[in-house]
């Protein structure tokens, strides 16, 4: 692995550090009489914004009242990626590309986890409603949108990733370099990979 | 006092005469068949606003006898608010509500209505600062306080010895005072129990001034000053070289007590008082006033119980011009003065002679000259009459018929309102030229220019607010709406632009750039901060619970139902009081309270808040209670029972939500 690589592992998982402290992902919603929006924010940890707001409009057509206890994920999601950053700095100190694969492919699961995660409740918040619902439209379900805009009824429904989301996106983006220029282009030290053991001094 | 006698000549008979003809010849030319509009160009474009964008200043309109103040947008004359200050409005339980009935209690109870006359913003240097509002309520003596944040009177101030409040609340350059003088002199020192026709020896005036706290703006009078039986009608602080003093417009200075129309009308000249109030100062600080036993109300609103709570004071410091030289000197003005009104720069001091034929302008330089150098003709009651041409600095002659009020644009020029020859006249300071004049219709009162009575006025729009209105707008039976027009003064010519009517009688106006309240607007009140005796800061805690025949029920609403909404085991002959708090946190979300024969107001809760509606039941019934704001798609459905019965039953007390 080269000591570029290897820094720019670096770099990005510090980098990462901050999006313990800032939102990863934000929902707006606008509608005729909500000229002003409202906006909601998910953290690793917690939501923030308009939620009391949201969750009161939204009982008409039975959605849950969204609250911290819905996501349990809010309990080791933190965890988590403060154990990516961690591993991903040891794998940047030890500039091992095998180390490294591994590395950068569990990174990929957990986001893709995450995101799958995020889609799941998103699906089930939109979807399982209450039957005794003042308003409910037959047929019609309510699912945010991962990325992107959708109308759902008066409101429009804006999700969209934020600071902390764009910091981890960044962060994947560059290691997802990294890993295609190790893999592909450093192909001088490419043997490392299928020799790979321990102690073998990757080409410096 | 030679000059002060009475004149009693035919002169004075024949100036009525000529009068009653001019009025006479006016009302003829009004009831003319071409009605005038006088708008030119490109005036509909001036005013319009369009939909969704915001006008440049908000100018606050006393109600006059509606007791309220009226909110307006300039240009586009568009109302924005009434806010309710001296009279009850059901609309929004103001007045009726457990919360807000302390706010119009006085030592004469509590008092539903008064006439509202001049508004007055708070200024920092001299110039609107966009904090406050006062208002003064001239019927019962009182000054009020409105939060310009909330838009909501947050304060009334009685004034105790006092028989009316007209020269005020005006303030001084930093509002560390707001005045008041008295309107109708009435026995102060001595025995109240006096003929009528004592006047002159046992009635007296008196001009207080009212302490407000900087950060707060809580209220207090600070001291009171003794003057002589006139009526003291207008006034102004002084600013820039004639900080430190107060002037303040008298008439009837003949000390009538009967038919003033005539017999204080004949005098040449009243006066105007020119208070020194920094000297004030130093003679409180030097033990001179005397503690004066008083009685007053004080009523505030605390902005974290949402409770206006009363606190009865019993004393006040009185000083009197015969023992405090140098504290007031008397200026003469033709002729029964009303507006005394001070330019910009501090310096000229405006009379406007109801009855005169000039505006008579004072210089403030020229008055400390004639004062160093006591270049007096008399006294009243130990009070120095400054000699009339040793303190005015010029006269603008033939201005038209009867001056009342003058405002600034800060560009050199005044503008006059004329009452009896229906127009505003601009003229120029220093050379007391006229420049121009344009009608209104009819008869105007008062004028308002933006920051117009401050150190830096907004020179753009100029509101007439007229006394008369016949047939300006569609008719609608014998009482009309007062009307208002707005003239652009930006160029050399003053432009009519836009007529509309207004609320209640607007004795005065003042305006103020946008921003600078807009920067101020809360919009919930937090419901966290809220300690509130009653406050349900969620719907799991309402209850209802019972003291003796007091039942208190703790109810929460949100869209779109009320907690609890089936409440048992009322009684009659039971005093229920609902306290409804809105548990909403999002902008413009308020909820509406109201049950059947209930005779008092509806409740109008805004988000955060709890307000109580006191309802004793007379019969044994079920009684539906509902939200009267519509909240939300389901707003109709947000409603509930109270069921009373006899007053021997045993239904025991009980409350739900929901329950089958």
């Amino acid at each position: 692995m080269k000591k570029a690589s290897s820094l720019i592992v670096l770099v990005a998982s510090f980098a990462m550090i901050a999006s313990l402290f800032m939102p990863l992902w934000d929902i707006q919603l606008e509608a005729p009489q909500y000229p002003e929006g409202l906006d909601m924010q998910i953290w690793l940890d917690k939501i923030s914004g308009d939620v009391a707001t949201i969750s009161g409009l939204n009982h008409y057509i039975g959605m849950k009242p969204i609250s911290a206890s819905m996501f349990p994920e809010f309990g080791y999601m933190k965890t988590i990626v403060i154990g990516v950053i961690v591993t991903g700095i040891l794998v940047a100190l030890l500039r091992k590309k095998w180390l490294y694969v591994i590395w950068f492919a569990a990174f990929l699961g957990i986001a893709a986890l995450g995101i799958y995660d995020f889609w799941n409740w998103e699906y089930d918040y939109g979807h399982n409603l209450n039957p005794h619902a003042a308003i409910i439209v037959p047929g019609m379900s309510y699912q945010p949108p991962l990325i992107g805009c959708q109308q759902l009824l008066n409101f429009n429904a804006c999700s969209f990733p934020t600071t902390g989301g764009f910091i981890i996106i960044g962060a994947g983006s560059v290691c997802f370099l990294v890993f295609a220029y190790e893999l592909f282009f450093n192909r001088k030290s490419r043997g490392s990979l299928i020799k790979s053991s321990p102690g073998f001094v990757a080409s410096r | 006092m030679e000059t002060f006698k009475k004149n009693k000549g035919t002169l004075s008979k024949l100036g009525l005469l000529s009068l009653f003809i001019i009025i006479l010849s006016a009302a003829g030319c009004g009831g003319g068949k071409e009605k005038k509009s006088v708008v030119t160009g490109d005036a509909a474009g001036k005013v319009y606003v369009a939909p969704g964008k915001y006008d440049e200043f908000y100018e606050f309109l006393s109600g006059g006898f509606s007791g309220q103040v009226s909110v307006y947008g300039l240009p586009s004359c568009r109302l924005l608010k009434v806010i309710p200050v001296f009279a009850v409005n059901a609309e929004n339980g103001y007045g009726f509500t457990e919360e807000s009935k302390a706010m119009l209690n006085s030592t004469h109870g509590f008092i539903p209505w008064d006439d509202s006359h001049h508004t007055e913003l708070s200024m920092t240097d001299g110039k609107p600062d966009g904090r406050w509002l006062f208002i003064n309520s001239n019927n019962t003596p009182r000054i009020a306080r409105i939060d310009l944040s909330t838009f909501r009177t947050t304060e009334i101030l009685e004034i105790p010895n006092s028989g009316g409040n007209h020269s005020s609340p005006f303030t001084t350059e930093n509002t560390e005072y707001v005045v008041a003088g008295t309107r109708f002199s009435v026995p102060i020192t001595g025995n109240k129990d006096v003929p009528i026709n004592s006047y002159k020896q046992n009635f007296q005036g008196t001009i207080t001034f009212v302490k407000v706290d900087k950060t707060t703006g809580n209220m207090g009078v600070a001291f009171q000053i003794l003057m002589p039986p006139f009526d003291y009608d207008l006034s102004h602080s002084g600013k820039g070289p004639s900080t430190g003093w107060f002037f303040f417009s008298c008439y009837n200075t003949e000390m009538a007590h009967t038919l003033l129309e005539a017999n204080a009308s004949q005098n040449d000249k009243d006066f105007i008082a020119a208070i020194n109030w920094k000297k004030a100062e130093e003679y409180i600080a030097a033990g001179k006033g005397k503690s004066f036993p008083s009685e007053y109300y004080h009523n505030k609103l605390d902005e974290k119980t949402h409770m206006t709570t009363s606190e009865v004071l019993k004393n006040t410091i009185m000083l009197d011009p015969k023992d405090c030289p140098g504290l007031v000197y008397l200026m003469p003005c033709p002729k029964s003065p009303h507006g005394a009104d001070v330019d910009p720069t501090g310096e000229y001091i405006v009379g406007g002679g109801k009855l005169a034929t000039v505006i008579p302008v004072f210089g403030f330089k020229k008055l400390q000259k004639a004062i160093e150098a006591k270049d007096f003709i008399g006294d009243v009651n130990g009070i120095p009459i400054v000699k009339y041409e040793s303190c005015m600095a010029g006269e603008v002659q033939k201005p038209g018929l009867g001056p009342l009020h003058t405002e600034f644009d800060g560009k050199g020029f005044a503008y006059t309102s004329f009452f009896v020859s229906s127009e505003v006249v601009k003229w120029k300071l220093g050379t007391w030229e006229v420049a121009d004049r344009i009608p209104t219709y009819y008869s105007i009162g008062h004028l308002s220019i933006p920051g117009g009575d401050s150190k830096s006025p907004w020179p753009k729009y100029l509101l007439a607010m007229n006394k008369i209105t016949k047939d300006r707008y569609l008719l609608t039976g014998p009482e009309l709406n007062q009307s208002a027009q707005l003239i652009d003064i930006t160029g050399d010519k003053m432009k009519m632009l836009y007529d509309f009517p207004t609320i209640g009688e607007p004795h005065y106006a003042q305006g103020i750039a946008a921003d600078l309240v807009m920067k101020n607007q809360v919009k919930v009140f937090k419901l966290e901060e809220s300690t509130h005796p009653y406050v349900c800061r969620q719907e799991k805690d309402t209850r209802v619970e019972r003291k003796g025949n007091r039942v208190d029920v703790y109810m929460t609403s949100i869209r779109s139902h009320f907690a609890p909404d089936n409440i048992e085991g009322i009684k009659v002959g039971d005093e229920v009081y609902f306290h409804v708090t809105n548990l909403e946190q999002d902008w413009d979300t308020p909820h509406g309270f109201a049950i059947k024969g209930s005779t008092s107001s509806e409740l109008l809760i805004m988000p955060g808040e709890t307000q109580t509606l006191k309802f004793s039941p007379k019969t044994a019934d079920i009684y539906p209670f509902y939200c009267t704001d519509f909240c939300s798609a389901l707003h109709q459905e947000m409603q509930g029972y109270m069921r009373v019965s006899p007053a021997n039953s045993n239904v025991p007390l009980s409350f739900s939500t929901g329950k089958e």
